[in-house]
């Protein structure tokens, strides 16, 4: 059930145009290469591992200081408010700069991954790790452990979905398709906050 | 306000928006030149089968008088879709309507209604407190906001011109956008090379040199702008200027290929002081930096002294006065106006480095005075001056006036008052499409912006 939820939701931002893949279809279609395409989908997914993974850090090292109800009460709060706000807030992630080397292109989805809360989505998976009793060693590798899993959900499903555009649908898809992720991410944010505090 | 799909009016390439629907209505904006009464936005119906068709659909008054309205923009463009930082579900809904002499920036509201409504005004005061700018010019929908470049200083000072940068949810001026400005002083339009994070900006010249008309010692002293301006649009700083020559006069109106792989576009001059001559200049990246290079050249044409406006009769000449062109949305087409001769022409500019000329067409001019197809008596003054292209490149709009001041000049007995339309393919005007005289209320019509976007609207992330 836990490996399931942390790959759908590796899915899940995967298929966000915002999380990178449509940042690797534009610069495989500036050099009409696509060999840059797939040089930029690793460096996309690095700085999304980066964002989770501090998430999961933070998780753990929390967690070893307080006990499994708090860490969950405290998340989940976190959790619904930061969602309720991506709901209610008109505001967009800014970025100016499209021409990126593979290290400015992974900082880029690390803030990216940041500001849409890409880690938080996996407070419920996180906190249950300590709220299942573990050891707080076993909770840090267990949080990296679930941050690489969807970090690999999330590569493969954008690598594919930028491959599928790039080579065979193109991008007029994008304006029927292109549905509006965030609104739905941030319900999940409250979800996922919810859940959390479920576990409390 | 926002959307569960993206705008439709948002298209991720130049190639998907020439396949755009026909634009309905047209936004011109029209000024009193005597600020007795309220500038406005006329709302032209250009809907072929519309029992309405080249007439004033919708007209809203601005709140106060005097502001002298000459460009203006979206809120939103295809540059939403851009993917370093996409917000595609905002609406292109608001006009961002800057007044050229007041600099009072307009916030207009176009949502399911003909007469746009006012929704927001940002005063001079603010403009000149958060950015240090004055007259308001050409709004761009960019990566950090809303671009408005300005002629002017503020505060006590004439200059220098520059960007300033508006929030684009609220409308609130954030700043000033130069970090480092270089050499640049004297501004007028800008646009860029999106994906290349390269800003280019033009010069014309500062309130001073221009609110009280052309001055001629500065003409002839060659004091008007003549340089081209490349910046980084990431780091916000100077990085080249290119001298176009000082005889050169005033290169304004800037149109970059819209395509986002190619680092070419185009510029045009106003006068030679040499000969009165128009040109049109290409720049382009080459050898690690900017370079421009002279492509089309109008000559001046040879007029009776008499028949010519006090501030020609020395020269004996009509100048062509390059002051508006305008490139289709798929880099093949190039509109030159001539405000002078009264002469639009088009040309092939598939081959950026040789433009061919395809077509011409004669109406209003300083010594000819043509007159339009669909009132072949009725003589015009005033020439082609503002050129907007639909984004599917099959239509051609006009407006004839250029800036109250210099109209008077150029046009002592009345610029009146036009708008035309041309059928690109057949190069030829529309006798359907002729809003004119009293259509306009006694103001002189300026920048036409289409429904949805046009050709000078939008800049694409993808090819």
């Amino acid at each position: 059930m836990t490996v399931t939820a942390v790959v759908l939701l590796g899915a899940f931002h995967g298929l966000n145009p915002a999380m990178g893949w449509l940042f690797a279809v534009a610069r495989g279609l500036q050099e009409r290469s696509r060999d840059r395409l797939l040089q930029s989908i690793p460096a996309i997914a690095l700085g999304h591992l980066g964002s989770v993974a501090l998430v999961a850090l933070v998780v753990a090292v929390t967690g070893s200081l307080v006990t499994g109800a708090v860490l969950s009460i405290g998340g989940g709060v976190a959790l619904v408010a930061f969602g309720l706000w991506r709901l209610l807030s008109t505001r967009h992630f800014r970025w100016v700069g499209m021409r990126l080397s593979l290290w400015q292109l992974a900082g880029w989805s690390f803030l990216m991954s940041s500001a849409h809360g890409a880690g938080l989505m996996l407070l419920p998976v996180l906190t249950g790790l300590h709220v299942e009793g573990g050891h707080a060693g076993h909770a840090m590798s267990g949080g990296l452990g679930v941050a690489a899993l969807h970090t690999l959900a999330m590569f493969l499903v954008a690598g594919a979905v930028a491959l599928i555009v790039y080579e065979i649908a193109g991008l007029s898809v994008l304006r029927r398709a292109w549905f509006n992720v965030d609104r739905m991410w941030a319900v999940a944010l409250v979800a996922a906050g919810i859940i959390t505090l479920l576990q409390a | 306000m926002t959307l569960w799909t993206p705008d439709p009016t948002f298209y991720p390439s130049p190639r998907d928006a020439a396949q755009a629907p026909p634009e309905k209505l047209a936004y011109v904006a029209a000024f009193d030149r005597a600020a007795q009464r309220p500038d406005a936005l006329a709302v032209i119906d250009t809907d072929p089968d519309s029992p309405g068709y080249g007439t004033v659909a919708g007209w809203t008054d601005l709140p106060n008088t005097g502001d002298e309205l000459h460009h203006f923009g979206w809120n939103a463009c295809s540059s939403a879709l851009c993917p370093n930082a996409p917000h595609p579900h905002v609406e292109r809904r608001y006009l961002v309507v800057p007044g050229l002499r007041s600099s009072r920036i307009h916030i207009y509201d176009t949502k399911d209604r003909v007469s746009p409504e006012l929704v927001k005004v940002v005063e001079p005061e603010t403009l000149a407190h958060r950015a240090g700018y004055s007259r308001p010019h050409t709004v761009h929908c960019g990566p950090e906001g809303l671009y408005v470049s300005a002629l002017g200083g503020a505060n006590g000072h004439d200059g220098p011109g520059g960007i300033a940068v508006l929030d684009h949810n609220t409308f609130e001026v954030t700043g000033q956008w130069e970090l480092d400005r270089g050499p640049q002083y004297l501004a007028y339009d800008f646009w860029w090379h999106i994906n290349h994070d390269v800003l280019v900006s033009s010069e014309w010249g500062t309130p001073s040199m221009i609110e009280d008309g052309i001055v001629g010692e500065l003409l002839l002293g060659r004091k008007y702008g003549h340089k081209l301006h490349f910046w980084d649009l990431r780091k916000r700083t100077h990085v080249q200027e290119v001298d176009l020559g000082d005889q050169h006069q005033m290169p304004l109106e800037l149109r970059p290929a819209h395509d986002p792989t190619r680092l070419y576009g185009f510029v045009g001059v106003a006068v030679s002081v040499e000969d009165l001559s128009a040109s049109v200049w290409l720049w382009f990246h080459e050898d690690g930096g900017w370079q421009v290079r002279k492509v089309i050249s109008i000559p001046a044409e040879p007029a009776d002294a008499a028949g010519l406006p006090p501030l020609l009769q020395p020269f004996g000449a009509v100048p062509p006065l390059v002051t508006d062109i305008a490139l289709s949305v798929d880099d093949q087409r190039l509109y030159v106006s001539c405000w002078g001769t009264g002469e639009i022409k088009q040309y092939d500019v598939s081959d950026p480095y040789r433009p061919v000329e395809l077509g011409s067409l004669r109406i209003g001019g300083i010594v000819g005075e043509i007159p339009h197809p669909a009132e072949p008596v009725l003589p015009l003054r005033g020439g082609p001056q503002m050129v907007e292209v639909s984004r599917d490149g099959r239509r051609v709009y006009l407006t004839n006036s250029l800036y109250g001041a210099w109209d008077d000049q150029f046009y002592p007995d009345g610029v009146g008052a036009w708008m035309a339309k041309i059928d690109a393919d057949a190069f030829a005007f529309d006798t359907r499409f002729f809003p004119h005289g009293e259509d306009f209320r006694g103001l002189r019509p300026h920048q036409v912006r289409l429904q949805g976007g046009d050709a000078s609207s939008d800049s694409y992330c993808f090819p």
